[in-house]
Parts: structure tokens; sequence; C-alpha cells
């Protein structure tokens, strides 16, 4: 049986409302605030730090990312960890938000399919995330331009970019999981809550887990097979995914995620950075594993939709 | 006939084991006012979410305007507005900005947008407020800004859920008034209540509904005469006189008297009597006081015949 019309016949219009509502929302400001002002801490001491130690870096500008000074942790740390805040916390009353303002079946007695609501409201966070990081990132940039005086280079700008992406991504999958659960639960506290428990579950807890649980799979005798089953285990997690795949990007040595064997160092010059492509490759995995995870849980949340009834 | 434009035929939804909705079946006709009453729970919401696309159905045929709702989706909601039960609006937004989001997602176009909202919002008397935040409006504003939006679509068809309850009387008064006017420039009306006097005001049908299904349908006065027998009370005072009673009942056409009261009689009958009645009373050598004929109020329709059907059922369990 064939729906007549298109699905995204009134996307754009629910996207725009959503952004403007997200952009003027005080909850959005307040967490704007908070990462842009512990981010910029971030790069500030970053940026000393990087004057007082490193004079002959090649890749300084990497540095304003990655470099932390106690007792501030890095500017990546601080993204990792603020990213899916922000992302939760536009995606957690998505749905039931509509549902408990009376207003899903208003909208969805218009002449729009279900889809466009859905889709426009995840559109509509990714945007909004994208915006603020993209704002986040210049002023990365432009700090660190007029503190260090020195102008980056093509690789690391590339390097930088990807990040960008990368972390945008991340915070694309925490934007759909919390979608997700404000489609399955009607009441958005409860929403908010399952979901920042499983991020700090997957996040704080999970990675300890892992060696524990591979050893009780693994036999112990194995070592390389144990590492290698704690880190897949610990794969399961986007932050996992999202740490490594910036490990790869912005330290640019980096020429494996996993474990090191010696094949892998024949013919290597130690300490001898990779070019961008290369990089790219070694964290291909880790970035397809964050797009993938970001598409199935968009696509669960919208099968569960689709299959809910409208009336309150 | 013409043609209707709501047509229900055989309509279920059965959640796993338990039909919500068990086989319904009317009709619409353009320009009519078709009232869904029931008690809470019947399946009234179901029924309309259904004829919306809102809602699958599980078996039956639904048709609005000729268009199936499960595959023209899109086209039916083109046609129809809906109020939903307790109607909601986006608080943070003035009630204009309300209407313009959903004025886009109607696909109007942005150089008559301005108008036909102004002009939608004055009709439902809301155009002082136009600039205030929602979240200041009481129920009964909430509701005419629904009817607004509807007014706005220019729909030929509005389905209205619960339109007057949680209403205070006046308010919902003014809302009836609304109805009445959108019937007056054509357009076709389903609503639901479980509000039996407010609805009989202003619908030219009614259907009965209980547990998923339509248990009566027709016009007030004709579900008056199958429920209640008669179908006519004519209330009677009169002072003095003799065997005025005998006399009363002694005409042709009288089922039952009552005396509520000293003086006062409630004769149920097949026709309008009150000529009859007064000529006895008027032999019986009686002061007529008062007479008057008692249009059959939905209320006790709708008592009388669950008080019938559950007197039946406790019959058939003996």
């Amino acid at each position: 049986m064939r729906r007549e019309g298109s699905p995204w016949q009134g996307l754009g219009i629910v996207m725009l409302k959503e952004m403007s509502d997200h952009l003027v929302s005080a909850r959005m400001r307040v967490l704007e605030w908070l990462v842009v002002l512990t981010a910029i801490a971030a790069v500030y001491a970053a940026i000393t730090q990087v004057r007082d130690v490193t004079a002959e870096d090649p890749f300084l500008f990497l540095r304003l990312f990655t470099t932390a000074r106690e007792p501030l942790p890095s500017f990546v740390s601080f993204i990792g960890f603020l990213v899916p805040l922000m992302a939760i916390g536009l995606g957690f009353d998505a749905v039931n938000g509509e549902h408990n303002r009376r207003t899903l079946s208003r909208i969805l007695s218009q002449p729009i399919y279900r889809d466009a609501l859905l889709f426009g409201k995840f559109l509509a966070g990714v945007f909004t995330l994208s915006i603020s990081l993209i704002v986040l990132w210049l002023l990365v940039i432009g700090l660190g331009l007029l503190m260090l005086g020195v102008p980056p280079g093509g690789a690391e700008m590339g390097r930088a970019l990807a990040f960008l992406g990368v972390t945008i991504a991340y915070g694309g999958v925490w934007l759909a999981l919390a979608i997700l659960f404000s489609v399955v639960f009607r009441s958005p506290a409860t929403a908010g809550l399952v979901t920042l428990g499983i991020w700090l579950f997957l996040t704080v807890i999970w990675p300890s887990l892992t060696s524990a649980i591979a050893q009780a799979l693994v036999s112990a005798d194995n070592e390389a097979t144990l590492v290698i089953t704690s880190q897949m285990l610990a794969r399961l997690s986007p932050s996992t995914l999202f740490g490594e795949t910036v490990l790869a990007l912005l330290h640019p040595t980096t020429r494996t995620l996993g474990p090191v064997y010696l094949s892998d160092l024949q013919g290597a010059v130690m300490g001898a950075p990779l070019p961008l492509s290369q990089s790219l490759l070694v964290a291909w995995p880790q970035i397809v594993g964050l797009l993938a995870a970001c598409i199935l849980l968009f696509v669960a949340s919208y099968v569960a939709f689709q299959r809910q009834e409208v009336r309150a | 006939m013409s043609t209707p434009v709501i047509e229900a035929k055989g309509l279920i939804k059965r959640y796993d084991t338990t039909a919500a909705v068990d086989g319904v079946s009317f009709t619409v006709a353009p320009g009519e006012i078709f009232g869904l009453l029931g008690p809470n729970g019947a399946g009234k919401t179901t029924t309309i979410l259904m004829l919306l696309g809102l809602s699958d159905i599980t078996a039956g045929e639904a048709r609005i305007s000729g268009h199936d709702p499960m595959r023209e989706p899109l086209a039916v909601k083109r046609l129809v507005g809906y109020l939903p039960d307790a109607v909601g609006f986006y608080d943070n937004m003035t009630a204009a900005d309300n209407l313009h989001y959903t004025a886009r997602l109607m696909g109007i176009a942005r150089r008559i947008r301005k108008d036909r909202i102004a002009a939608a919002l004055a009709r439902v008397g809301l155009s002082d407020v136009m600039e205030r935040k929602v979240a200041t409006f009481s129920r009964g504003m909430r509701q005419r800004l629904g009817l607004a939006e509807i007014i706005m679509k220019d729909a030929r068809i509005a389905i209205l859920d619960e339109p007057t309850s949680g209403l205070d009387p006046q308010a919902s008064l003014e809302l009836l008034d609304l109805i009445r006017a959108l019937k007056a420039h054509g357009v076709s009306i389903l609503l639901s209540s479980h509000l039996l006097d407010r609805v009989q005001s202003v619908c030219d049908r009614v259907a009965l509904f209980d547990v998923g299904r339509i248990v009566l349908m027709g016009t007030v006065g004709e579900l008056g005469r199958h429920v209640l027998g008669g179908g006519f009370a004519v209330e009677l005072e009169a002072e003095g006189g003799d065997g005025l009673v005998k006399r009363l009942s002694a005409l042709a056409g009288v089922r039952s008297i009552e005396t509520p009261a000293v003086g006062r009689f409630r004769i149920i009958c097949d026709r309008d009597l009150r000529a009859e009645a007064a000529a006895a009373a008027v032999a019986a050598g009686s002061r007529l006081k008062q007479l008057s004929l008692d249009q059959p109020s939905l209320e006790v329709i709708y008592t009388r015949y669950f008080q019938n059907a559950r007197s039946e059922e406790a019959r058939d369990a003996a």
C-alpha cells in the first residue's frame, strides 16, 4: 500500500520552528554559556601551557584542543563531556513534550506525515548543535591566532575540521538516543533521566567494566585476545569511539588504535606524523560506528513513533 | 440526498484483544451537525482519530469526501479541521504565531496568511489578544483559538472532540454559537461530547455510543420516541375540579399519567395532546394554570436507555 504525497512535506517548517525554539530557550542558553565558558577557559589554559613548553611543534594548533593544564582538563575532554549533555538537553522532551502540551494531535491533523515532525525535530537538534559547535570552534581558532601569533597549516586545519565533524556526529548519537526515549516515555523527566543514566553508564562505568567482562569471557592465557576483547567491548560505547577518533585525528603520530604488533612497526619511523588521509583511515571504523549508531537510534525512534497512538 | 461528506462503514479498532470501536457505521450529510454522544471511553475519540487517518483502522471503511484516510491521509487532512479534546498550543508563542506555524504547515501562501489569521481571530473574538502569549489564555480562549485554526484552514469539514468540556456555562454557550456560525458558513460538523443538554441544542442528528458501538442514531425527536415510548410529555397544572385524572386518562393516545405534586400532572402520550388536555381540564371544572409540552431531553433519553439496557441485561442473567 503506497501513501500519497511526500513524507518531507512540512519538514523545513517544523525544523525552522524547532530551531527557533531551541535558540531562544533558556535551557539552551544556559548550556551554551556553560560550554563556551568552560571551553574558552580550557583553551586559554592550553595556550599558556603551549607557549611555555613547546616552541617547535609542527601541530601547534592541535595542541590547543588536546593540552591540559592543571587543574583544568583539556578542551577535548570538556567537549566530550558537555556535548552529550547539550544533545540530551535538546532532545529529551522532543515528542513527549508535544504530547504533554496536547499539541501533537493538532499538529498531526495538518497535512503532514509524522515523518516530517520527527525528522524535523532531529534535524533542528543537529543544526542547533552544529551552530554552537562551529561558533565555538571558530572562537578557539581565533583565540589561538591572536594569542599564539602563528597561522595554522593546511593539515592542521583539515584535522581540526574533521574533529568538528566527528564531534557533531557524536552529539547526534546522544540526540538520537534522547529522542528515542522521548518517544518511548510519556514523561520528559523519565526520558531525560534514563538518557542521562545511560550516558553516565557508557561513559564512566562501562570502560572500567570491560576488562572484567573480557576476563570472564576469554581465558587469561592469551593476553592479546584478552586485550582485544576488552577493547571491542569498550567500543560499544559511543564515548570510546569518540575518544579514539579524536586521538587519531588530533595526535597525528597515532598509528593504530588497537594493540601494536611487531609487524606494524616494521619500517615505521617512530614519532613521525601520519598524513591526514591515513589518520582518517585509522579512525574510519570508529567514525562509521558513530554515524551508524546515530542512524540506528533514529530509525528505532522513527519506528516507535510511527506505531504510537497520538491520543493523550 | 447528496453524497455524504463523512462515511463510516463497520469501523473496527482492536487493541490486542479488546475492541475499542466495534463496528461503527454512520454518515454525515453536507452542512449537517452530527453528534457522537456517549460516556467517556465509549470509543468516540478513537472513531474520530480513525476518520482523520491518525489511528490505523483494524477493519471497516471510512471515506472523507471520497478520500480514504488510510491511503490518502494528506488529502483528508487538507479537507478537515480538527479540534482535539482539550486542545493545546505552544505556550511560549503568541496566539498569532501559533496560527502562523499551522498556517505554514497547511501550505497557506505567505501573502494571504496574515489576513486569513487576522480574519479568523476576529471571527472568534480573539483579535485583542492575538499578540499575547497563549500561556495566559483561559480554557475557553484556547478552544476558540482552536476554532480559529479551523476557520483559517477554510476547512469544509470540522471534527470537534469534546468542544465544550471543561468550560464554564458562559464560555460553552459562546463556543456553541461559534459552532452554529460555522455551520451557517456551510461547514459540515462532526462533534463528540458527553455533555448532552449542550449538544442537543446544536446537533441535527446524534449517534449514541456505548462500549464501542452505536446503539441509537437519529434526530433527538426520533430517539425520544424510540426510547421513551410515547415521546411526548404534556405538563399540566390545574386547581380544583373533580375527576380530572380520570378524564385525562380517558383521552386517546395517553400512555400514562404521573402526578409529581398535588395539582400537577405529567401526561406521557403518543402525540401532542395539549388541546385535548386543556379541554378535559375545563370540562372537569378545574382552573387551568399551566400547560406545556416537554421536548424530550437527550439527558432523559440517555439515562432511560441505559437503565433499560441494564434491566434487560439483569433479566437475561436471571
